[in-house]
């Protein structure tokens, strides 16, 4: 900003020679020779304030590419500590907008519009300043009619930032609508929608069009108000000078200058009307990206002192409750389960129960704001997440499978194991041998989210990371219902084996899985409805009993 | 220079427009000229106390000039955005047109955080091209040469500095600026994209990231990213810098060229003194129509290499195409594959080898055998995601290609294993199927696939927003609703991939109930690895490593004592184990 003040500075030295030089020669006939001295001075002052330019152009985006590339890792990084629980309900592609095209568009804020507040208030007054003291009228002149531009600027803007913020969220919803549409392209084929979704993509495009021109007839409004300010005042005093000049009250040199000096003064406040626009796109866009910055984490991390629980791990639930934000009913209400170290519990229950609950506050991804979870009886909540997180190992419903390779997406639950301790996980999760088919083998790229692997196979890669990761507690999400009998019992075998000496947790429709636990425990309404061994509770004749029962009778 | 041509033919519909703001343009550079040098003028004239009828002329002449600068930079800038944003808009949408049609074969390659970034911001940088590159270029040319007549009738020599100094601002230093960012605007576009891919990892990942402790992970990689993109942009912004800079340079030294020779022309009295200060003001002033030129070169890089970007994936040649001419639909629905083999691609193994079968109107067939056999590509194969490698697909009689597509599609009802659930509510995600069904043949259907008690557990019921992907569904939930939607569609053709692997037996049980009946007269086929309900099939094809290695109704399989046989006892044994 300084360079600004300083380059401005030099530009009315520069308007102060030129109108010397062209005053001499014009009025005094003087030759070139005479002027020399004059023109060597004015070159001087180009080059300086050429150079005072490009130091100005230079500061400002440094200063905005750093809060950049902070801001989107602060955003980022907050987006993970919010979690499953908060990126579910939010549309991907409108986060990955915030956080890339929100983010690149408070450079015009920051690195432009705040700096040229400053200097449109500071360049006109030193223009004025400097042109006081040999023409008042002048002078006064600028200034009566300066304010109107920012007044005027102010009301007509004001109906801009309105719009402005819907045209973002109209940005933000065509990429989230795009991403979504691209990621079901093979739904919407399949199901012959291609027609009414290029309709529809042709809507939200529209939209979004509509709604840019909407914020832009706006700008140019504005710009049209400020340059016509502008140029009018420059005109009006163009003309009185003229006048003046001709009624002798002032001399040329003087004249000149001030005309020289008119749209100088101007400029900083037209800038401020290119800058104000797009300064506006970038507020927009921090609103949105301040929203997300402070919506509370679900889970705080406890103090660090506690980091490590040794290899066996007892989990108790002590009255845990849970009810979701938006939800009035509790999902979960009165918990009190032991999961013994070392044991195996089958975690039982129709679809909303309350089971993915109970897994998402073992794996922290909320915390329950009733009731204790705590593990070998420190409370789970006492260690930092990432911590806590080290101690289980997740195979859940629906793995997510990263772009990359076969390798990479193992590794991914421990980076530092080698090759061969990957090849072992797979072996033991029963993957070996469609890897081995695989044109590149561990090498092969299973594309994004895995499309080219078949849902079994996806089944086996997440079995194989959870193998890998060989965390004291595992926790498995029905994750054996995409494999066929054959392969399901090829892998029971290694399961059974991972499942030695640690604590587990598994959910499980189907009662292969569930008999063979060491505790079952039924949830049903958010509510544990019966805990016990297979054999305990078919004697007892509950809850448990009638859905076995009904197992058995549905023919296989 | 081929993309740009390219580019620049999009603009052909919207010629006129384009000429008018051209025009437009034109004039309002041509005004603010005429402001600053008339006030110039008119001031020296003051000055030598010329008649104030003379003076009149030029005072009036500085108001218009004045006014119809601002009115028609005002009309320019509105035309012009009007015109790019129809056309961005217009290319988006022929944009997904191009895209959709690629799927999945040539699509596959491309990440969709990717192809995101194509559609949405690889568009909008062509606004470059269109409101920078194009129309400026002909005004600054216009302008230029109105600049240099004016100062030929002064003095031949004057307009030649001038031109060379113009050509410098206006040639030199865009075709400098240009060479320097090249290679920088293709990488900060390829870097945003990545970010983009990243992100999109990032949050649809997050919860495997979190149970991994991977989060920190990609946050560094995010964040090595962001540290690349300043690093382009730092580079960018400084080259930036030296553009405004040079410009400035060449304006304030062209004036000073003109000075420097137009003095000793006063002196000598080749030119009338009260010029010399027009003459200093026209030339500062004609570089404002050349000025803009470096900003647009500067990004030309960057846009072109978006048009490439676009370009790329528009003019990739769909793996399957539809005739020009199809078939008439199908009459009769009788699905069949003959000597079907497939592979994915030129050096992947081979899935399907040789697979024969067919599915009758009215007829049940189920396919069978362990997961990654090929069950799930058979599906595919029928609704022409891929044509075979060898042999062929037919529907009613004649081989798929010969269909155009909205035949085909209506002729087949699938519930894919995998089911996309876009962010809407439950029953536009279910419409989609059939969007002109009633409200009670969408409840009839909920119904059928067994969804009832979860519909009526939800908020709203059918108008409960999914939520993004409809993660909040558990996997049991998310196949019934692909069922729901196959059921709904009510095609000749049903094909289910696994509906039933995530629930349990007695929803299992009920739901296959259901949807056999209503598929009396429908053509069948039930993809699957749970061996249950198979004795209602008309024909059971055993599939393993891609070959259909056994065939025939349940109990004349059990009764071969193969494959089947052995599957249906590791089945049992897994449940009998339990009583
Ligand atoms: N993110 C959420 N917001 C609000 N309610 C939720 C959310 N996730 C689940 N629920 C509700 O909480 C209850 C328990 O769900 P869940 O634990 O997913 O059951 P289960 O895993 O047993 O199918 C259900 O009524 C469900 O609708
Ligand atoms: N897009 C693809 N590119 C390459 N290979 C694929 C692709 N999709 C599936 N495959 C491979 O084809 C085989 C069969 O897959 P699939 O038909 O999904 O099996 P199933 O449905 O029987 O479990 C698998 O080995 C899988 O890895
Ligand atoms: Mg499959």
């Amino acid at each position: 900003m300084a360079f600004g003040v300083l380059g401005a500075v030099a530009t009315i030295a520069q308007m102060a020679l030129l109108s010397k030089v062209v005053d001499r020669v014009f009025l005094d006939g003087e030759s070139l020779g005479q002027v020399g001295t004059l023109l060597l001075l004015l070159l001087g002052a180009i080059v300086l304030r050429s150079g005072l330019l490009w130091l100005r152009e230079i500061s400002a985006q440094r200063g905005a590419i750093y809060v950049k590339s902070e801001l989107r890792k602060q955003l980022f990084t907050h987006l993970m500590h919010l979690g499953p629980g908060y990126t579910k309900g939010e549309r991907t592609g409108e986060l990955v907008t915030t956080a890339v095209e929100g983010i690149e568009r408070l450079d015009a804020y920051v690195g432009r519009y705040l700096p040229q507040m400053v200097l449109s208030a500071l360049i006109p007054l030193l223009v004025a300043a400097y042109v006081l003291p040999f023409d008042w009228i002048s002078a006064a002149l600028l200034l009566v009619s300066a304010p109107a531009i920012p007044v005027l600027m102010v009301l007509v803007g004001s109906h801009a930032e309105k719009r402005m913020k819907r045209q973002w969220s109209s940005l933000s919803r065509m990429s989230a609508h795009f991403l979504d549409v691209l990621q079901g392209l093979s739904t919407i084929k399949a199901f012959g929608r291609g027609a009414a979704e290029r309709e529809k993509v042709a809507k939200v495009s529209e939209d979004f069009r509509e709604r840019t021109l909407e914020v832009l007839r706006y700008a140019f409004l504005s710009g049209f108000v400020l340059e016509f300010v502008a140029t009018l005042s420059i005109a009006l005093v163009a003309v009185a000078l003229g006048v003046r000049l001709l009624i002798g009250s002032i001399a040329f040199a003087p004249a000149f200058l001030v005309l020289l000096l008119a749209p100088e003064f101007f400029r900083p406040l037209r800038e401020l009307g290119v800058h104000r626009h797009t300064g506006m796109e970038g507020k927009a866009a921090a609103e949105r990206i301040f929203e997300i910055l402070d919506t509370p984490a679900p889970v705080s991390s406890g103090p660090a002192e506690v980091t490590s629980l040794g290899g066996r791990l007892e989990i108790e639930l002590g009255d845990v409750e849970y009810t979701y934000p938006e939800s009035g009913q509790p999902a979960l209400s009165g918990i009190n389960l032991t999961l013994p170290a070392g044991s195996c519990t089958a975690l039982v229950g129709r679809s909303g129960a309350g089971k993915s609950t109970l897994v998402n506050l073992l794996m922290r991804f909320v915390d329950s704001e009733h009731g204790r979870i705590s593990a070998n009886g420190i409370p789970i909540a006492d260690f930092p997440v990432e911590i806590w997180r080290e101690n289980l190992a997740l195979v859940p419903q629906r793995p997510y499978l990263f772009y990359g390779t076969v390798l990479e997406n193992i590794r991914l639950a421990r980076p530092e194991a080698t090759r061969e301790e990957v090849e072992r996980a797979a072996e033991l999760a029963g993957a070996t041998e469609f890897i081995g088919r695989l044109p590149q083998g561990y090498d092969t790229g299973i594309g994004e989210r895995g499309v080219r692997l078949s849902g079994g196979e996806a089944q086996r890669l997440a079995i194989a990371r959870a193998f890998l990761k060989d965390a004291p507690m595992l926790i498995m999400d029905e994750s054996t219902s995409s494999l066929d009998p054959e392969s399901e019992r090829l892998i029971g075998d290694a399961l059974e084996v991972l499942m030695r000496d640690r604590t587990v947790l598994v959910i499980a429709h189907r009662l292969n899985t569930i008999y063979r636990a060491d505790q079952i425990a039924v949830l049903d309404g958010g509510c544990l409805v019966e805990t016990g061994t297979h054999a305990e509770l078919i004697q007892s004749g509950g809850p448990y009993a009638r859905l076995v029962d009904t197992y058995n009778r549905t023919p296989a | 220079m081929r993309v740009l041509l390219r580019l620049l033919g999009f603009l052909g519909v919207h010629r006129w427009q384009v000429a008018l703001a051209v025009v437009l343009g034109v004039v309002m550079m041509a005004s603010n000229l005429g402001l600053l040098s008339v006030a110039a003028y008119l001031i020296a004239a003051s000055a030598l106390q010329y008649g104030l009828s003379q003076l009149t002329l030029s005072m009036f002449l500085v108001q218009i000039f004045g006014i119809s600068r601002a009115a028609f930079r005002y009309l320019e800038r509105l035309i012009s955005h009007n015109v790019t944003f129809k056309l961005l808009s217009s290319l988006r949408t022929w944009l997904y047109g191009r895209l959709e049609p690629l799927y999945p074969a040539r699509l596959l390659e491309h990440r969709t955080g990717d192809l995101l970034s194509r559609i949405v911001k690889d568009v909008e940088e062509l606004e470059n091209i269109y409101l920078r590159a194009f129309s400026p270029v002909v005004v600054a040319v216009a302008i230029s040469t109105l600049t240099c007549i004016v100062l030929y009738v002064f003095d031949p020599l004057l307009a030649f500095v001038t031109l060379g100094f113009l050509a410098l601002s206006g040639v030199g230093v865009p075709l400098l600026v240009s060479v320097l960012a090249r290679r920088l605007g293709r990488r900060e576009l390829e870097l945003r994209a990545e970010l983009n891919v990243q992100i999109v990892d990032g949050i649809q990942g997050v919860q495997d990231l979190l149970a991994l402790g991977q989060a920190s992970g990609q946050q560094r990689k995010i964040e090595d990213l962001g540290h690349k993109l300043g690093r382009v942009q730092k580079r960018m912004a400084s080259i930036t810098g030296l553009h405004s800079t040079l410009n400035d340079l060449t304006m304030n030294l062209a004036m000073l060229a003109i000075l420097f020779l137009a003095i000793p022309l006063v002196n000598e009295g080749g030119i009338p003194g009260v010029y010399l200060a027009f003459l200093a003001l026209l030339v500062l002033g004609s570089f404002e129509a050349v000025q803009p030129l470096g900003t647009a070169f500067q990004f030309l890089g960057r846009s072109l290499h978006a048009g490439e970007r676009l370009f790329e994936v528009s003019d990739a040649e769909p793996q399957v195409t539809y005739p020009y001419e199809p078939l008439p639909p199908p009459r009769s629905h009788t699905l069949e594959f003959d000597r079907v083999s497939f592979r994915y691609g030129e050096d992947e193994a081979p899935v399907l080898t040789d697979v024969s079968f067919k599915v009758e109107p009215g007829s049940r067939v189920a396919i069978v055998g362990p997961s990654g056999s090929g069950k799930s590509t058979i599906a595919s194969l029928a609704l022409r995601f891929w044509d075979p490698t060898d042999g062929e697909v037919r529907l009613g009689g004649y081989s798929l290609p010969g269909y155009a597509e909205e035949d085909l599609r209506n002729a087949i009802g699938v519930a894919a294993q995998d089911t996309h659930l876009f962010n809407q509510t439950l029953r536009d995600n279910l419409l989609l199927a059939r969007p002109a069904a009633s409200d009670s043949e969408v409840e009839s259907a909920v119904e059928k696939a067994r969804l009832g008690e979860f519909v009526s557990s939800l908020p709203r019921g059918l108008d409960t927003p999914l939520g993004e992907q409809g993660l909040r569904l558990s996997g049991g939930e998310r196949q019934r609703v692909a069922v729901a939607r196959a059921l709904l569609r009510d095609a000749p053709v049903l094909i289910l991939d696994e509906p039933t692997a995530n629930l349990d037996p007695s929803t299992e049980h009920e739901l296959l109930a259901a949807v056999y009946e209503q598929t009396p007269g429908r053509a069948t086929l039930i993809i699957t690895h749970r061996l249950v309900h198979m004795e209602r099939m008309d024909e059971i094809l055993v599939l393993e490593a891609g070959r259909i290695v056994e065939r025939g109704t349940h109990q004349t399989l059990l009764d071969n004592n193969g494959s089947y046989k052995r599957m249906i006892d590791v089945q049992n044994q897994l449940l009998l184990a339990t009583v």
